[in-house]
């Protein structure tokens, strides 16, 4: 029995645990922004798997890895803002815009993996973010392995879910954006632009989901394969729900979900097959809707397009 | 005392509505002002104009003097107009300070300064004597709590106009007492409010003034003090009864509908209908008068099995009915014209003959065996129909969305009287429907009865009533408060029990009766 | 639908011909940055798919899964519906299709065969019921379920091929479906199969289930207006679980061609995305058979000259992936085309 905690709870595992969970924390809080605004996105995956594209790309040609983080939030940011267009603008079904910018999404970076480098499937090798140790930190026991030496993104991810968290619930625009989700037209009544807000925050999801990508091809590894996010995307969404849309909340369920991750293989040593690992992200978050139920977590204009009167 | 707010010649068309034809009003500083009239008579669309959601097609509109244009809410805000909806503009899980401040916000740097924010409601609350928790989220607020955070939000954004529209429609007794009090401390402040509102009771309550519209015009403007019940009754209703309705006596028959103290949540849980019980006889039209909100909605769409019961029991033809599905209570013999057509009479998108089966798309002759609808029925069915309820234009393959509001009527009216129901439900059956469709549908109503239906009326309309009816139920607060026959029943009868007022306190030509 | 000679509105027509128009656009400006001429790789693309009869067939064979997607997706759209979890449904129906196919050999044909496609669509109404009943039970969206549905599908088929059901080599697959389960070819080399009559019939079914019987205009009733519906004597509940079942039996369909006809056994992860572009093509299609299997012979017609045209020319064969991606965009931007239809007729 002892055995068995060891293997699944020891500080290897936890170290994994967040770099797992590093790419689902920037994409879950991306789609809390979008979410938060009244605008739903499915569309995380694909703006992923650009940014995970872009980064490798701009990494091979500049030599700096974290200008390849900054070109796909760029990437990233432009997805978002497209996606805010058709969904904020002309009123497309968002599901259905997601769905086109997933499929887009897997198109053009094959499409330019092979202009580029001339191969399918795998990039070449790419300068990545190196690991970095924390002075002090790293010293200490138990917790030195777990977060003393880590790569920076990792770092950066937990920040990114504090800011986050105090700019939704702290600052004034926070309070008008989650004015917007809720109710626009009580946001409009009271001089709140709508569509603005709902822009800046769509385009900010999209942004922070190419950086989620961008840790997967420059940070976890050092090179773009096909298809790299592999659902991560999804993930992060189910993240978003199973945190009842709260950084701090997805920042709990991508640890969770990381820690899945990172015990795959160990708990096949102990015969559980991967792939009841892998599901339970998604059967947990349709345990917990059922569990919602009759409290409404979600913002309610998620999904609804607004159209002004008059 | 100085005008603060005139409004000139308003006038506003929608499409196939004067909505308001060329209606004056203006507004004294510090006064009460209120604006009655029945549903469609055009308050809302004079305050939203005011407001700065419609745009008037003509009139003028001046605040402390000087001629505005007001083309948005930030307009009206701006110039001190603030404006209370009857569906509250309030954003549920943030709190009421969050909700108060939300678009002129108190800021330190990019962050919301919430202790000021507190601290500004607070002393707010105080000065108007508002009583709130500013740390309270908004979805756990009763409605009347709700409606004194949309006040604070107006007063927090200077308004010194302020609009109430229907107020007192969502409010139980005891919190409409509370908002009077509160009407009358803003009052002493010095500002302006105007108050929609239907009730009487409530205009004698409080206002200084008072002005009446009546299908988007502006029938007359009074001090409160020189009018009495009866007269404002005869002001909103109209004096004349412009619709006679030919019929003969009703001979009625045995009991078809029979309700026994039946009790009705609505959707959030709050009691509309309060023991419930009456009976609807063969041969007669029982009409259901009464203020709009006073649980008629709930209780036909009980007795319809769109809604289930507290408790209590239905008898159609002495079946027990109760918590039977609506197809099933619709086999049994029930015809029901439901109150809003678009809402659940009829699918807009669908043509005219698919909306001519709507519930009887299940049986025969419209279905065939496996399933298997037969067109050539339906064809038949709305050819027939067409024809008869006069529907046009006359042409059953168009979607219902394209008919005139009149029109759509008929098509609900034709589906549901074609098939000579047992019981028949009416609720507000010429609701925004032209005159002469409104002859036809209550021509129509008389000959199901005299053909042996029994029809139940429910109708805001005092005329309809009067002119249908065999006999009269009042309805109030969820209850019954009165069944009259017919002969014994006139307009003042009727808006006297209508307000709460108790049968046994009614003086026939009585004066000022309703007060207290 | 009592007026047979009632007039299509032009915008219906109109607006997915601009969308594709559009995306095509989009496409040539993919076409200029590889420096080639749109015009010969479009050329290309055409003669490839349609220029000749084994052409043609490989387009209808490509078309076909995607018209089962597409009429999937559709009939849960008529019912107010956003199936989005085809995807997973047309892997839960395809693992069947195949268990059947592998499982119950020694039948003969005219029994296994349609027992292997019953078994397809069983396992897809199965999966698309379950997010159908926690919207009529719970109201729980059916989008966010169906994602989740997705994922768990494609889990509990990786588990099944890699573990107890895979084939006897290292390869991630099942074994082969016996011959008795599998669809003839029609036109071979091509692989092109009798599961394009399969689809016919599925288009011919949903358009006489959604316009001819009671089912479908009480699924159009709910779809349209569901408190109309409940008044109207429609259990919307129940409506609302059917209609999902149904829509996953198509998927399951799609799925099961996929095995029946095309690998002849499950192969882990097959499916190129084909439930997504059911959303594609149902959309395209405006939600009825006849635009459906239109919009899917489209899609199969670019899939199909896409290899041409990576072979041919310098233009890689996943232009036509952005291009799907384009349509849809475009196709759910929709409004942006009645907007400035709009405008026009205003000025």
């Amino acid at each position: 029995m002892w055995d068995i905690i060891k293997l699944l709870v020891n500080t290897t595992v936890l170290a994994a645990t967040l770099r797992m969970a590093t790419p689902l924390l920037f994409t879950a809080v991306g789609g809390i922004f979008s979410e938060r605004s009244g605008v739903v996105n499915i569309g995380l995956e694909g703006m992923m798997l650009i940014g995970a594209f872009t980064a490798v790309a701009v990494s091979y040609s500049t030599g700096s890895a974290w200008l390849g983080v900054l070109g796909a939030l760029l990437a990233g940011a432009l997805m978002g803002f497209i996606h805010g267009i058709a969904s904020i603008k002309y009123r497309a079904n968002q599901v259905v815009s997601g769905t086109a910018i997933n499929i887009f999404a897997g198109g053009l970076t094959v499409y330019l993996q092979r202009l580029i480098f001339n191969m399918a499937g795998v990039s070449p090798a790419v300068p990545r973010i190196a690991d970095v140790e924390l002075p002090l930190i790293s010293k200490i026991p138990l917790i030195g392995p777990v977060i003393g030496k880590q790569n920076p993104m990792v770092y950066l991810a937990l920040l990114i879910v504090v800011g986050a968290h105090i700019v939704i619930f702290k600052t004034v625009w926070g309070l008008r954006l989650r004015s917007v989700g809720e109710h626009p037209g009580a946001a409009d009544s009271v001089g709140i632009n709508v569509y603005k807000t709902r822009y800046v925050a769509v385009t900010l999801s999209g942004a922070l989901a190419g950086v989620g990508g961008a840790y997967l091809s420059v940070a976890h590894l050092s090179r773009f394969v096909e298809g790299m996010t592999a659902g991560r995307g999804f993930i992060a969404l189910a993240a978003m729900i199973f945190g009842k849309w709260n950084p701090l909340g997805a920042l709990g369920a991508c640890l969770f979900f990381g820690y899945a991750d990172a015990l795959q293989m160990r708990l096949q040593e102990i015969g559980i097959p991967t792939q009841f690992v892998q599901m339970l992200p998604y059967i947990l978050t349709m345990v917990a809707l059922v569990g919602l139920i009759g409290r409404a977590v979600a913002p309610k204009a998620s999904g609804e397009p607004y159209v002004k009167e008059g | 005392m100085a005008i603060v707010l005139e409004m000139k010649g308003i006038t506003k068309q929608f499409p196939g509505v004067l909505a308001n034809d060329r209606i004056s009003f203006d507004v004294e500083e510090g006064e009460i002002h209120a604006l009655v009239g029945e549903n469609g008579s055009g308050k809302s669309t004079l305050m939203s104009i005011l407001y700065g959601l419609y745009r008037a097609d003509a009139g003028e509109i001046h605040v402390r003097g000087q001629r505005v244009q007001i083309n948005e809410p930030r307009d009206a805000i701006n110039l001190k107009i603030g404006m209370v909806f009857q569906h509250f503009m309030l954003v549920e899980p943030l709190t009421v300070a969050e909700n108060i401040v939300l678009g002129s916000e108190i800021k330190r740097g990019p962050f919301l300064d919430y202790d000021r924010a507190v601290a500004e409601v607070e002393r707010l609350s105080e000065s108007y004597g508002l009583k709130i928790d500013p740390r309270a989220k908004i979805q756990d607020l009763s409605v009347g709590l709700q409606q004194r955070v949309e006040i604070l939000k107006a007063l927090y954004r200077g308004a010194e106009i302020l609009i109430l529209d229907e107020p007192t429609a969502v409010l139980t007794p005891q919190e409409v007492d509370d908002l009077m009090e509160v009407m009358h401390n803003l009052r002493a402040k010095g500002t302006s409010i105007i108050f929609i509102t239907h009730k009487i009771r409530e205009v004698l309550a409080i206002s200084d003034r008072v002005t009446v519209l009546r299908r988007g015009k502006k029938v007359g403007t009074k001090a409160t003090a020189d009018t009495n019940p009866q007269d404002l009754a005869e002001m909103m209703v109209g004096r004349e009864v412009l619709l006679q309705v030919e019929k003969d006596e009703a001979k009625p028959g045995e009991d078809v509908l029979e309700v026994r103290d039946l009790v009705v949540k609505d959707s959030r849980g709050a009691y509309k209908v309060n023991g419930v019980s009456l009976t609807v006889r063969r041969g007669e039209i029982l009409g259901i008068a009464g203020v709009e909100g006073n649980g008629q909605t709930e209780l036909v769409e009980c007795l319809a099995g769109l809604i289930h019961p507290e408790s209590g029991q239905v008898f159609l033809g002495g079946k027990d009915i109760t918590d039977w599905p609506p197809l099933r209570i619709k086999q049994a013999g029930l015809g029901y014209v439901p109150e809003d057509r678009h809402r659940r009479g009829l699918v807009l998108d669908y043509s005219i003959a698919d909306n001519l089966i709507l519930g009887l798309h299940t049986e025969a002759p419209f279905r065939k065996r496996f399933g298997v609808q037969d067109f050539k029925a339906i064809r038949d069915n709305a050819g027939k129909l067409v024809e008869a309820f006069d529907i046009r234009p006359p042409y059953p393959h168009q979607p219902a969305r394209k008919l005139s509001g009149g029109n759509q009527q008929k098509v609900v009216v034709a589906r549901e009287f074609d098939r000579n129901p047992e019981l028949l439900i009416c609720a507000q059956p010429t609701r925004g429907v032209d005159i002469g469709a409104i002859e036809f549908i209550h021509q129509q109503v008389v000959a199901q009865r005299d053909r042996g239906a029994a029809v139940l009326l429910v109708s805001a309309e005092l005329d309809e009533i009067l002119s249908l009816s065999d006999r009269i139920a009042v309805m109030y607060n969820g209850k019954i408060v009165a069944v009259l026959p017919r002969e014994e029943a006139d307009e003042h009868k009727l808006g006297f029990l209508m307000l709460g007022g108790r049968l046994e306190d009614y003086k026939a030509g009585g004066g000022n009766n309703v007060a207290g | 639908m009592l007026d047979k000679a009632k007039r299509i509105p032009v915008a219906v027509v109109l607006a997915p011909v601009l969308a594709v128009l559009l995306a095509l656009i989009v496409g040539s400006a993919f076409i200029l940055t590889v420096g080639e001429s749109p015009f010969s790789a479009y050329k290309v693309l055409l003669q490839e798919s349609f220029g000749s009869m084994r052409g043609f067939a490989t387009t209808l064979q490509r078309a076909t899964p995607l018209m089962f997607t597409g009429l999937a997706v559709a009939f849960a759209f008529r019912a107010g519906l956003f199936n989005i979890g085809a995807e997973g449904q047309l892997y839960i129906g395809a693992f069947a299709a195949a268990w059947v196919g592998f499982t119950f050999t020694g039948l003969p044909k005219i029994i296994h065969l349609p027992l292997a496609v019953m078994a397809g669509m069983i396992g897809g109404a199965i999966w698309a019921a379950v997010p159908g009943l926690l919207k009529a039970k719970f109201g729980i969206h059916e989008v966010i379920n169906s994602i989740m549905m997705n994922y768990i599908a494609y889990f509990l088929t990786d588990w099944l091929v890699t573990g107890p059901f895979q084939g006897s080599t290292m390869i991630p697959e099942t074994k082969r479906v016996a011959a008795s389960a599998t669809l003839s070819r029609l036109m071979p080399p091509t692989r092109l199969t009798t599961a394009l009559y399969i689809a016919f019939a599925a288009a011919a079914v949903m358009y006489f289930l959604m316009w001819r019987t009671k089912l479908g205009y009480e699924i159009r009733a709910v779809g349209l207006n569901p408190t109309a519906a409940e008044y109207g004597g429609i259990n919307v509940a129940k409506i609302t679980v059917a209609a999902m079942a149904i829509s996953g039996a198509l998927a399951g369909l799609a799925g099961t061609e996929q095995i029946l006809g095309l690998n002849n056994r499950f192969i882990q992860r097959f499916s190129p995305d084909l439930g997504f572009m059911g959303v594609a093509v149902a959309l395209l299609g405006k939600n009825h058979p006849v635009g459906i299997i239109l919009a899917a012979v489209l899609f199969g017609a670019l899939q199909t000259g896409a290899a041409a045209m990576d072979r041919l020319t310098s233009v890689p064969r996943e232009l036509i992936t952005i291009l799907q991606g384009v349509i849809i965009f475009f196709v759910a931007a929709e409004y942006l085309f009645t907007r400035f239809m709009k405008s026009k007729g205003e000025a």
